[in-house]
């Protein structure tokens, strides 16, 4: 009933286009990859990301045109707490991939990858709301969910479920 | 002029504020701002038990519930590694074909009324009825049906159901010619939609657009197609594209897919394969109630299941269905316990939202409206 182990060594997944095209361009940029459960994940430097992003959305032979998501995950209370994801999908290859930048809880900030996909605008500000992480070079970095004058980002593990009240 | 459109305006479909920037009648900048109908259902779902969170699943998006339980169950399936039954994936696929119908008739009716064609709502919703009865009958409700469960389904359909569907079914395609008959050819409703708020196929790449919305532009993505889930590689259907990306080419999307969606019910009922219902995993599978009162271990699993839960593999995963509106996926990250850890939804509407702007702008007041509708908007959707 359990899947199969999860794929974590480099060389066994060059083959997949992300990877390849990744690794081919700067090998430094890639701190791990993992294939569990037919789902390719990488994780990128966090000052990679925007470059690695516009790689995979112009690579010529398996284009991941299409950003599907900008969501994050709270690892409260470890020293790399957040991990911002990002989900491609390559319309004319019907190939998915995840990106993955890991980031510490004091002042969490990346680059924002608006400039590569547009669309990445509401799905990072929604990140920023309810997680507080910061997005430079975002055209409007407002919360987007909760009201102006919320304080804290309820998605964070240490925001109790009740809220504050 | 700084115009506030919404949150309680008729053609929001909900609880959509929409800034506009207007000269006269003409609008010059356009700003949706959402968060109305936010209740933090993704925090909500880290304090449940993973089948505790089939319910919320339901209340994201009210037209297309089963869409949003197989979304979410097909990911827990994934973590746990789980082999679903082929009646269970029949049944799951016939369920998700009708929703799509009734939400694209929800659709349909408040569209055209947005645009000033009163009768096709009624028209519309005298189908919606049958579906939602349809839907009463095999899982209990009409509308937040949490019909599909971790590893197959609640119930088996009730005796006369595929009897029903069937009579649905065959009615079904007469009905939208009646729909068509009232709205493709009509002068009015063309020069309504036809070249309004037009949107080309590289910026709904860029936007994130899916769906109806990303078809209508002429692009070729379907996932139940391209990414076959819950057994849909067994199933023909077509996928209809629009040339224009205006409003007219979305509305005639929507409407070929009435005519899949009932091409691949018709094919459920034909090949609706007979055995169990629920996957063989008394660890996960709540047990037959008539094995609880004979068998001593059915009962253990029973209680351990709803007191403690199931504990779920660690890992994550994405699952993306085709949902009425577009690409709806879900993302659960599991830690080993029996509450899944993270649970995102990304909405398919939130990014078709993004595309009205691009929509708009330049055009008149009276297209914002059409560009609303035409994209399908969700608010409970958006907002989670």
């Amino acid at each position: 009933m359990a899947p199969g182990p999860a794929v974590v060594d480099i060389e066994q997944l060059k083959e997949h286009p992300a990877v390849a095209r990744l690794v081919g361009w700067n090998p430094q940029a890639v701190e791990g990859v993992k294939f569990d459960r037919e789902e390719m994940t990488i994780t990128v430097v966090r000052e990679a990301i925007r470059e690695a992003c516009a790689l995979l959305r112009d690579d010529p032979r398996c284009p991941f045109n299409y950003l599907s998501d900008v969501t994050c995950v709270d690892y409260y209370p470890s020293d790399l707490r957040f991990e911002v994801i990002y989900h491609l999908l390559s319309i004319p290859n019907k190939e998915r991939v995840r990106l993955k930048v890991r980031l510490s809880g004091e002042m969490p900030a990346l680059d924002s990858v608006t400039s590569v996909w547009p669309s990445a605008n509401y799905f990072e500000r929604e990140v920023f709301d309810l997680f507080g992480v910061r997005f430079n070079g975002h055209p409007y970095l407002r919360r987007l969910l909760m009201p102006e004058n919320w304080e804290g980002h309820p998605l964070r593990k240490d925001y109790p479920v009740e809220g504050y009240r | 002029m700084i115009l506030n459109m919404g949150p309680q305006h008729p053609s929001t479909h909900g609880v959509l504020r929409v800034l506009l920037e207007i000269d006269g009648e003409n609008v010059v900048r356009m700003m949706p701002d959402i968060g109305y109908l936010h209740t933090g259902i993704e925090k909500t779902c880290e304090a449940k038990f993973y089948q505790q969170v089939v319910p919320l699943t339901d209340r994201i998006d009210y037209l297309c519930p089963m869409t949003n339980n197989l979304c979410y169950v097909l990911a827990v399936e994934k973590l746990l590694g789980l082999e679903i039954p082929p009646r269970a994936q029949w049944l799951r696929v016939m369920m998700n074909e009708l929703t799509r119908i009734n939400s694209h008739l929800v659709w349909l009716g408040t569209h055209a009324m947005d645009i000033g064609a009163m009768t096709v709502f009624l028209y519309c919703f005298r189908e919606r009825e049958d579906v939602l009865r349809l839907f009463e009958a095999i899982s209990g409700q009409r509308m937040m049906t949490s019909y599909f469960r971790v590893g197959g389904v609640a119930l088996d359909a009730p005796l006369d159901f595929f009897h029903r569907v069937k009579k649905f079914a065959d009615r079904f395609p007469s009905r939208v010619d009646e729909y068509e008959g009232l709205l493709t050819g009509n002068p009015i409703w063309k020069m309504r939609t036809k070249g309004v708020a037009k949107i080309s196929a590289e910026d709904a790449i860029a936007l994130g657009a899916s769906g109806p919305t990303l078809r209508g532009s002429g692009v070729d993505i379907d996932l139940r197609r391209d990414t076959p889930y819950s057994g849909y590689e067994n199933f023909k259907f077509q996928v209809p594209l629009g040339k224009e990306g205006d409003v007219f080419d979305r509305y005639m999307c929507r409407v070929r897919e009435l005519r899949e969606s009932i091409g691949i019910v018709q094919q459920a009922l034909e090949g609706m394969p007979s055995g169990p219902i629920k996957a063989n995993a008394p660890q996960v599978v709540l047990p037959d109630r008539e094995k609880m009162k004979t068998e001593m271990e059915a009962l253990i699993y029973h209680f351990k299941i709803i007191t403690e839960g199931f504990a779920v593999p660690e890992g994550e995963v994405y699952q993306a269905v085709e949902s009425p509106r577009g690409e709806m996926g879900y993302y659960v990250v599991s830690d080993g316990g029996p509450k899944p850890y993270r649970v995102h939804m990304r909405s398919a509407c939130l990014a078709n939202m993004q595309c009205l702007p691009i929509m708009c702008e330049g055009r008149l007041i009276a297209d914002v409206v059409a560009a609303i509708g035409s994209i399908d908007i969700v608010l409970g959707e958006i907002d989670r």
